[in-house]
């Protein structure tokens, strides 16, 4: 990587070319964006969450729009790990980007098993969904306690050498404590947030838009949630913070990082404007000229609250 | 399947009936790799989620294609305000599976409601050999029926009241032509009402049928995984994905809720 790339970023350990991730489940493996720019454009992926067998997912609908956001209710709805090992995988890898495996399970066990299965592979990194609303028995019960967020941490640490983060739930009280309950079971990083439960009921029929009832809200409306999460989370624990939710501009991404972000994730904000990612990369390196920064990264955490 | 993000030119704008509307777009690109049965998806300003709407003709020559819409939300309304003269910024051309058309000779092509535009670019395919059906509500809901004919094709207008065209609805118009007719293939667009009726008398009839399903979108290219509809894949429940595994299905791989 060229070292006067000013985008560039070590995020425990790895390299990215740029702090832009698209975020898991907004992105499919990839393949579908390729129509609109080549994945290289991109710091990484982190691909739909993979479960130890295929899922079928929930019933439809699974979408609801809200103002400036969305409510989804996907299910984890996935081929399984080992179709992603073997053939997704082996594809991305050729694209010149960091890949990320998202993971989720019903039980302990399942986390173990598909993490010991990716630590044989050439994947980058593991992100660790333990905040998926969708499924009954998911990972969202592991990540509202602080010992169900060790627990799960510890599992997978346990069964890999490759740099793990934990993705954490916005549905918690204090999200600091889970962070830092992560953090002291040896993860390498963190991300946040992933969806904020919600739901819409059509008033014409009375049920709720969703079959599911109810789904997580993403997009430009949990956006300021996710600032005032990512700066808690940042200022309670030492590994660095991944951010996410609503981002959908550049000014946006400048703003995650300043709460303490080191790299960002982007999801519903992709189903309007497929191109943001291009776009956004393009404002930062205006931004970074204009303000004469050496790296982009110089601006992490440099909110002055009052 | 290959599809782009762009803005295109509105060259026209009609009003077909009550909150009906007619765009045809100048986009050579889009129209040039564009097939009957798929989609574009369209930006409503102010909107998180672009609104799939069907292609509903295609001029490869002038570069052109038309799509005609309902006001049915905020969304749509958002999109009638649209002007001739002014951008409509799309994905397109959207959906990896439109209809099956080449190994067939004759056709029935049927279209409920507003699922009758996209039915306008098979009847054009099939011309002379294609018998067009299409069902409204009433007379003031009735579109297409001049474009209908001027393809070659037999129309036959009903409406649920009688006051346009036969009283009454599709499948029976679609019964009565396969006491006369054997045709290769049944085409449908409309409520899943019609459609499941449609499909068991295509199959007790022995004729295949192809029918083009809704469902709630987001991504609309395949990656989110939230248009969802129920099939059955090498015997196995699957559940598709409209976006990219249709919009159009083989009548026997769909599977409608109880
Ligand atoms: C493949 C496909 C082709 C279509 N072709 C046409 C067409 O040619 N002409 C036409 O008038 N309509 C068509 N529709 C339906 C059209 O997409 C909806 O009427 C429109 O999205 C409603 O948006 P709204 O904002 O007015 O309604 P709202 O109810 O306010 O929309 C809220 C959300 O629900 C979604 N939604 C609501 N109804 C539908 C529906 N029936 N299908 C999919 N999403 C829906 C909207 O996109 C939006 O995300 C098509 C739908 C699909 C899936
Ligand atoms: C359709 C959809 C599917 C998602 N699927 C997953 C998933 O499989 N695993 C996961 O960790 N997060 C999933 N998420 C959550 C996103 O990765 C992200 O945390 C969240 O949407 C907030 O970011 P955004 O506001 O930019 O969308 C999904 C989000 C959406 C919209
Ligand atoms: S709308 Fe995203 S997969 Fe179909």
């Amino acid at each position: 990587m060229s070292n006067t790339n000013k985008l560039a970023v070590n995020f425990c350990g790895v390299d990215f070319k740029n702090p832009l991730i698209p975020a898991s489940g907004a992105f499919g493996y990839g393949r579908e964006f390729e129509h609109f720019y080549p994945l290289s454009t991109l710091g990484g992926i982190s691909v739909k969450g993979t479960t130890g067998t295929k899922r079928n997912g929930n019933l439809p609908p699974r979408i609801a729009e809200t103002p400036s956001g969305m409510l989804n209710s996907v299910g984890l709805q996935n081929p399984g790990v080992d179709h992603f090992i073997k053939i997704e995988l082996p594809n991305l890898k050729t694209k010149d980007t960091v890949i990320i495996a998202n993971i989720a399970g019903s039980t302990a066990d399942e986390y173990r098993e598909i993490a010991e299965k990716l630590d044989k592979t050439d994947v980058d990194m593991i992100e660790v969904n333990i905040s998926c609303p969708n499924v009954k028995a998911g990972g969202a019960a592991f990540g509202v306690t602080c010992e169900g967020a060790a627990s799960i941490t510890k599992i997978v640490r346990a069964a890999t050498s490759k740099p793990v983060m934990m993705k954490l739930s916005p549905n918690v009280t204090n999200i600091a404590e889970i962070a830092k309950a992560v953090e002291a079971e040896g993860a390498d990083a963190v991300s946040l947030i992933n969806t904020l439960l919600g739901m819409r009921i059509d008033i014409k029929t009375r049920r709720p838009i969703l079959h599911n009832n109810v789904g997580g809200l993403s997009g430009p409306a949990v956006f300021p949630v996710a600032v005032r999460m990512v700066w808690q989370v940042a200022n309670a624990v030492n590994i660095p913070v991944c951010g996410m939710g609503g981002i959908s501009r550049w000014e946006d991404v400048v703003e995650m990082m300043m709460a303490g972000a080191k790299t960002i994730q982007i999801g519903a904000a992709l189903f309007a404007n497929p191109m943001a990612p291009v776009e956004i990369i393009e404002g930062l390196e205006k931004y970074v000229s204009d303000n004469n920064l050496n790296s982009l990264q110089d601006i992490v955490g440099t909110v002055k609250p009052w | 399947m290959k599809y782009t993000q762009g803005k295109y030119l509105i060259l026209s704008k009609k009003t077909l009936a009550k909150e009906i509307y007619d765009l045809t777009i100048l986009c050579p690109d889009v129209a040039a790799a564009a097939k009957p049965g798929q989609f574009v998806n369209v930006k409503a300003d102010g909107f998180m989620l672009r609104r799939p709407i069907s292609i509903c003709s295609i001029d490869k020559n002038k570069g052109t294609l038309r799509i005609i819409f309902e006001v049915r939300g905020e969304g749509t309304k958002a999109m009638s305000q649209l002007a001739e003269g002014s951008m409509i910024d799309i994905v397109a051309p959207l959906g990896g599976r439109g209809f099956k058309l080449e190994q067939y000779e004759t056709a029935v092509i049927i279209g409920g409601g507003i699922g009758n535009p996209p039915m306008l670019a098979v009847a054009e395919k099939f011309g002379a050999n294609g018998t067009v059906i299409s069902g409204f509500r009433n007379a003031a809901a009735v579109i297409l029926q001049d474009d209908f004919k001027a393809t070659g094709a037999e129309t036959i207008l009903c409406t649920d009241d009688g006051s346009a065209g036969r009283k009454g609805f599709v499948t029976d118009a679609l019964k009565e032509v396969l006491e006369t007719k054997k045709p290769d293939i049944i085409y449908a667009c409309g409520p899943d009402v019609m459609l499941r009726r449609i499909i068991e008398i295509a199959k007790a009839n022995g004729i295949k049928c192809q029918v083009s399903l809704e469902e709630r979108m987001g991504c609309g290219v395949g990656a989110c995984l939230v248009c969802a509809c129920r099939t059955i894949r090498n015997g196995d429940e699957y559940y598709a994905h409209v976006c990219k595994d249709g919009p159009v299905f083989n009548a026997e791989e769909v599977l409608f809720d109880e």
